[in-house]
């Protein structure tokens, strides 16, 4: 593991999608719940999910603004990184990436402006429309980024133009590239783990309230349209999981007989958890049912799966890591279902709430999610390596060529000591805003709720600046 | 007009506005640290609260539409201006971030560590925008492989480093106008002699940048001979510069923020006018410099391109119409403020 530009430009691009990774997928899974949350205010003009509502909003913006700032880098990496690989595939690549930004990122950024500068400037419709379009948004943006790295993993609608130094892959058919193999399956799967997220970051505050005796009628609210959406989504994943896996056995049996430590043709053995080894090509420690995978590959006990002793040995990925992040990842999936639906059973005896413990469990599992998206990508992308686009480019041909190693590491130096900065900073805000929580959305200086028009009335003649954070300024003073 | 032109001309609009329109939040973040007190600061912010996050996705589209138009001219771009481009990353995360964070908090440092990293991010980013036009001007060190072989002391020379500063003087003028436009009483007396300070300034350095621009880079205006009618633009520079002290003088700041805006397109014109139909000028061979054609790529893509551009320009557009809409008038500081 020396270091050179190949190896340090790899770990860059872990580091910064890695990091970047901690946003969107908070933001995608909240922005439906805000959807849902705003959308039963209008219907049931209950000020309570309108509370709700401002409170998520507050929260998304910041979850938000984090996802902008970390985002743009991605936009530039391929090109400072991977200018090999963009000179290669910016034919197929680049429409994607450019539709992200025209379709996506407009819409988003549009939108979030009324999202949360707009309570007091347009009607509640239009600020549910905007809330509604803001979540379209972020998952139109899952839409195109999910096809371009699909189309990574399993290229399709192109054709290579040129020779040698000259080559690279032109576009034939915008929509096979778009409808690649594996884009719809992946898309599913990336917007349900987005969605699972979600549903737990909210379960885990509002369960803390609640075990705290505060905003309780709102909390128990909250948790209860999360734990909807969780269960179902647990359970989404649990199929769309299955689907993909068979896919990724038709496109990419290499990456598939990492992920299952499969090394050779024959009846694969499905492994709870084990250790693969290269050398004596097994799975140590390994508890698994045998024949399990060619069961849930192909329904029959004793269907060969292609395993790695097809694959030349310099086409093999890292079998470590995609193995266990992948074995992660399924552990996590099921302890969602497991305690989704444990959950939704004492909800429907309406007894969920006196259970102290498992509103405890819920308050720490908000780590389990995000565990698991993560995990999931590494097993995704890594299962892919040697190849930066699969069969087709190598990531070592892909690099800057005029990238030195030293320029790398400086880079790679700052985004993490700034990197871990912003996450304490954001951890210490999100910790703040968590701790005041929907209260400080009421009209600041009476301690009770108003409605809005009057509220806004009341700003009205206030007609200063010192609200939010001047009021409490005041009352101090005072 | 072929594709290769068309993109051409596509992506200099992206790049016209997102310079206009981060243009003048950027200048909002270079001037934050003249204004004076929390209450000031946060005007400044709210000012372009709910707008600098659509206007950068600009800059981001411009990026992706570049990508997928002309790889080869994004791949030497960004990797020959390796570190710079890193610099340019944190200091827009940093600006970010810094609107986002500052008024969460009430701790005096916490305010002024924030106000400051604004400023520092959004006068560092603009510095670099410009240092990367001036290079583009001059030219990259790009070898027959489409390589550049540049250094980072090779970028900071001094024409690219007055262009730098001529970009922080534009964005900062561009910047004071906005703010006069959405600020009230005092403040707004104040920000009208920042106004004519920054065009001062600004006007010495766009004589000083033409001047130089025109002594060092003569190839800057070949294209003027082929099409002439590029010179009604250099007029329209002209007159949209000088009409932005009359009508700050005649108090109509409006149009002093229509003519600063109209002087910013024309300069963007004039810089793609200059590399017309280069997309990178090679400093060491012209044969080798990335032009409209090999850097692009294939006619399939340029076309399917144009269709996204098509469908999404107009969307695009009525959105950022509407959001300037319901965001227009005076700033003021609500619940929902930074």
């Amino acid at each position: 593991m020396e270091l050179d530009v190949l190896f340090l430009s790899r770990f860059q691009f872990a580091l910064t999608i890695m990091f970047h990774y901690l946003f969107p997928p908070l933001s995608i899974g909240l922005g439906v719940l805000m959807v849902i949350m705003e959308g039963m205010y209008l219907k049931t003009k209950n000020r309570q999910y309108e509370t709700m509502a401002r409170f998520w909003t507050k929260i998304f913006a910041v979850v938000f603004a984090m996802g902008v700032a970390t985002g743009i880098v991605m936009e530039f990496q391929f090109g400072t990184n991977w200018a090999t690989y963009s000179r290669y595939v910016g034919d197929v690549f680049g429409s994607p990436l450019a539709a992200e930004g025209v379709f996506a990122f407009f819409l988003e950024s549009g939108f979030l402006a009324i999202l949360v500068f707009g309570w007091d400037r347009v009607g509640p419709k239009m600020h549910f429309f905007s809330t509604v379009m803001v979540s379209l948004g972020s998952m139109f943006s899952a839409v195109w980024i999910v096809v371009a790295n699909s189309w990574m993993q399993t290229p399709a609608g192109y054709h290579i133009v040129g020779e040698g130094m000259t080559a690279r892959a032109e576009i034939t058919d915008f929509w096979a590239m778009v409808f690649n193999p594996s884009s719809v399956d992946r898309l599913t799967h990336t917007l349900i783990g987005c969605w699972i997220l979600g549903a737990f970051f909210v379960m885990s505050i509002t369960a803390y309230y609640i075990l705290r005796g505060r905003h309780v009628e709102i909390a128990k609210k909250s948790f209860t349209i999360a734990l909807v959406m969780g269960t179902l989504a647990s359970l989404a994943a649990l199929v769309s999981g299955h689907t993909q896996a068979h896919t990724v056995s038709q496109t990419q049996p290499a990456k598939l007989a990492a992920f299952e430590g499969h090394f050779e043709t024959g009846p694969g053995t499905l492994y709870l958890f084990g250790i693969p080894d290269e050398e004596t090509r097994q799975v140590r420690y390994g508890l698994g049912i045998p024949g399990g995978l060619s069961f849930l590959l192909y329904n029959d006990f004793d269907a060969p799966v292609k395993g790695l002793d097809q694959i030349p040995r310099d086409e093999w990925p890292p079998l470590q890591i995609p193995f266990q992040m992948y074995h992660l990842m399924v552990a996590l999936g099921m302890y969602f279902i497991g305690i989704t639906l444990l959950a939704s059973w004492f909800r429907w005896r309406g007894t969920l709430f006196d259970k102290r413990w498992l509103l405890w469990i819920f308050v720490f599992s908000i780590i389990g999610p995000y565990i698991a998206n993560q995990a999931g990508w590494i097993a995704a992308e890594v299962g892919r390596q040697p190849w930066i686009v699969y069969g087709l480019l190598r990531t070592s041909d892909a690099l800057s060529k005029t990238v030195k190693a030293e320029e790398v590491l400086t880079s790679i130096i700052l985004f993490s000591l700034i990197y871990l900065f912003l996450l304490a900073i954001w951890l210490y805000i999100m910790n703040d805003k968590i701790k005041h929580g929907p209260e400080e959305l009421s009209p600041a200086g009476t301690g009770e709720r108003r409605p809005l028009l009057e509220t806004l009335s009341a700003l009205a003649d206030h007609g200063g600046p010192s609200l939010a954070h001047g009021d409490r300024e005041e009352k101090e003073k005072k | 007009m072929d594709l290769n032109i068309f993109w051409f001309i596509l992506l200099g609009v992206l790049l016209t506005g997102y310079a206009i329109l981060d243009g003048f939040d950027l200048g909002v973040g270079i001037l934050h640290l003249f204004s004076k007190g929390d209450h000031e600061r946060r005007i400044f912010m709210n000012s372009i609260g709910p707008l600098w996050d659509g206007n950068e996705v600009w800059l981001v589209t411009f990026g992706g539409a570049l990508f997928a138009a002309f790889p080869n001219a994004y791949a030497t771009a960004f990797s020959g201006f390796y570190l710079p481009f890193m610099f340019l990353l944190f200091a827009l995360i940093f600006r970010a971030v810094s609107m986002e964070f500052r008024s969460k908090q009430e701790m005096r440092w916490w305010r002024r560590m924030w106000d400051g990293s604004f400023t520092v991010a959004s006068t560092l980013a603009t510095l670099l925008f410009g240092v990367a036009v001036g290079n583009m001007m001059i030219g990259l060190p790009i070898g027959p492989d489409m390589e550049s072989q540049g250094t980072v002391l090779s970028m900071l020379n001094p024409f690219a480093l007055l262009t730098g500063v001529f970009a922080v003087a534009t964005f900062a003028m561009h910047g004071a106008i906005y703010l006069y436009l959405k600020t009230e009483g005092a403040l707004q007396q104040r920000i009208h002699t920042w106004m004519w300070t920054t065009f001062g300034i600004f006007l010495v350095l766009y004589m000083v940048t033409t001047m130089a621009t025109l002594v060092t880079l003569p190839s800057a205006v070949r294209n003027f001979q082929e099409i002439p009618w590029a010179w009604v633009v250099v007029l329209l520079n002209v007159l949209a510069i000088a009409n932005i002290p009359r009508a700050i003088y005649l108090g109509k700041p409006f149009y002093a923020f229509i003519s600063s805006c109209c002087t910013i397109a024309a300069l963007t014109f004039l810089f793609g006018f200059s590399l017309f139909p280069n997309m990178i000028v090679s400093s060491l061979n012209p044969a080798w410099s990335l032009t409209i054609y090999n850097a692009a790529s294939s006619q399939k893509t340029l076309g399917i391109m144009m269709w996204i551009a098509f469908l999404g320009m107009p969307f695009v557009l009525s959105y950022t119409i509407a959001i300037y809409w319901i965001f227009r008038g005076k700033t003021k500081l609500g619940k929902f403020s930074y």
